[in-house]
């Protein structure tokens, strides 16, 4: 039996597309944020809110990723906001040569702001960069309060976690969620991590996050 | 199961070294970060099964974890994050920066 060396990196496909984006989003100003979740969290709510209260601030493109559908895509192109779908087929998360043919089907010129919506999944989009500047974890109450004690890597790794459907914790409501427990585990992983509490169907709580992401694209165009 | 995605890809790579090398390869080893989070039952399970029928079949892979570092912004120690009580060794503060994770590398093939 012999062994050689090889040394050789394996996703490296994935990093060189990751860095394409990373200078095509650099060229054209545009602040570009991954938002990761389990499925159902309301990520597009929240961005359909998000698009349609910010109109008249921030122009927001999206690339909407799920495993089948344009449902999604459907909800977003509504606002008027531009959007692409990528359908994976089966593939739990987005990988960087998909985003970049679909950045390229974005207006780029006209954006400030590009939001990827990464498949529903806690566990696989964390470990694929695509080029963006931050990712955003997002969590609903109703999925528990020992997420970020579960699935560590996407609590550490996130720029942003938004506590989504805090309407359902008002009383008489039967979701036991202990958000300080939520709040102290993702600091514990991540001090610097921006927490806020929203309700995209209600609006409760979204305007820090609005103030939060104007400030982000502010910077991003300096 | 991103773990599929990784299969095609070191698939890929094994093939082309060995083919380069003009060897059948028996065993595979690879290495990568925690925050990949790869699980080793599903990658070798996804690589037995698109690895049936080339070259690489009956292949073992052997699959090495690498911590993950922190950077503490204290005391500027770089240190092994241990998620279940994320704090620096030397100064015990729990302020610090994530640093990249280690790559996925194919070091070594066996033939």
């Amino acid at each position: 039996m012999q062994k050689v060396n090889v040394g050789k990196k394996i996703l490296s496909a994935n990093a060189e597309f990751a860095m394409n984006n990373i200078l095509l989003l650099a060229e054209h100003k545009v602040l570009c944020l991954n938002m990761i979740s389990s499925p159902g969290s309301g990520k597009t709510t929240i961005l359909t809110r998000t698009i349609n209260e910010l109109k008249d601030k921030i122009k927001i493109g999206v690339v909407e990723g799920d495993v089948q559908t344009d449902i999604d895509a459907e909800r977003i192109r509504a606002t008027k906001a531009p959007v692409v779908q990528i359908n994976t087929d089966g593939a739990c998360h987005l990988s960087a040569a998909q985003v970049n043919k679909a950045l390229k089907n974005l207006p780029m010129d006209d954006l400030n702001l590009i939001f990827i919506e990464n498949v529903g999944n806690l566990v696989c989009p964390s470990a694929f960069e695509l080029g963006e500047a931050g990712k955003i974890v997002v969590l609903s109450v109703a999925e528990g309060d020992d997420k970020p004690a579960k699935y560590p890597s996407i609590f550490a790794k996130s720029k942003v976690l938004l506590i989504n459907k805090i309407d359902l914790l008002s009383a008489g409501a039967q979701v036991d969620f202990d958000v300080e427990r939520v709040k102290a585990d993702a600091r514990k992983l991540n001090k610097s991590i921006e927490i806020f509490l929203i309700s995209a169907k209600s609006g409760e709580g979204m305007s820090d996050w609005y103030d939060w992401l104007i400030r982000s694209v502010e910077k991003n165009r300096q | 199961m991103h773990e599929m995605m990784v299969a095609e890809n070191l698939l890929a790579a094994i093939s082309d070294e060995a083919a380069k090398r003009n060897v059948k390869p028996i065993g595979a080893k690879i290495s990568c970060g925690k925050l990949y989070a790869i699980n080793d039952e599903a990658l070798c399970f996804a690589f037995e099964a698109i690895a049936k029928g080339t070259a690489c079949e009956a292949l073992k892979l052997q699959i090495e974890h690498k911590p993950i570092q922190g950077r503490c912004k204290k005391c500027n120690e770089t240190f092994n994050v241990d998620f279940s009580s994320p704090k620096c060794p030397k100064c015990s503060s729990e302020d610090f920066e994530l640093l990249p994770d280690a790559p996925l590398l194919l070091e070594e093939i066996e033939f």
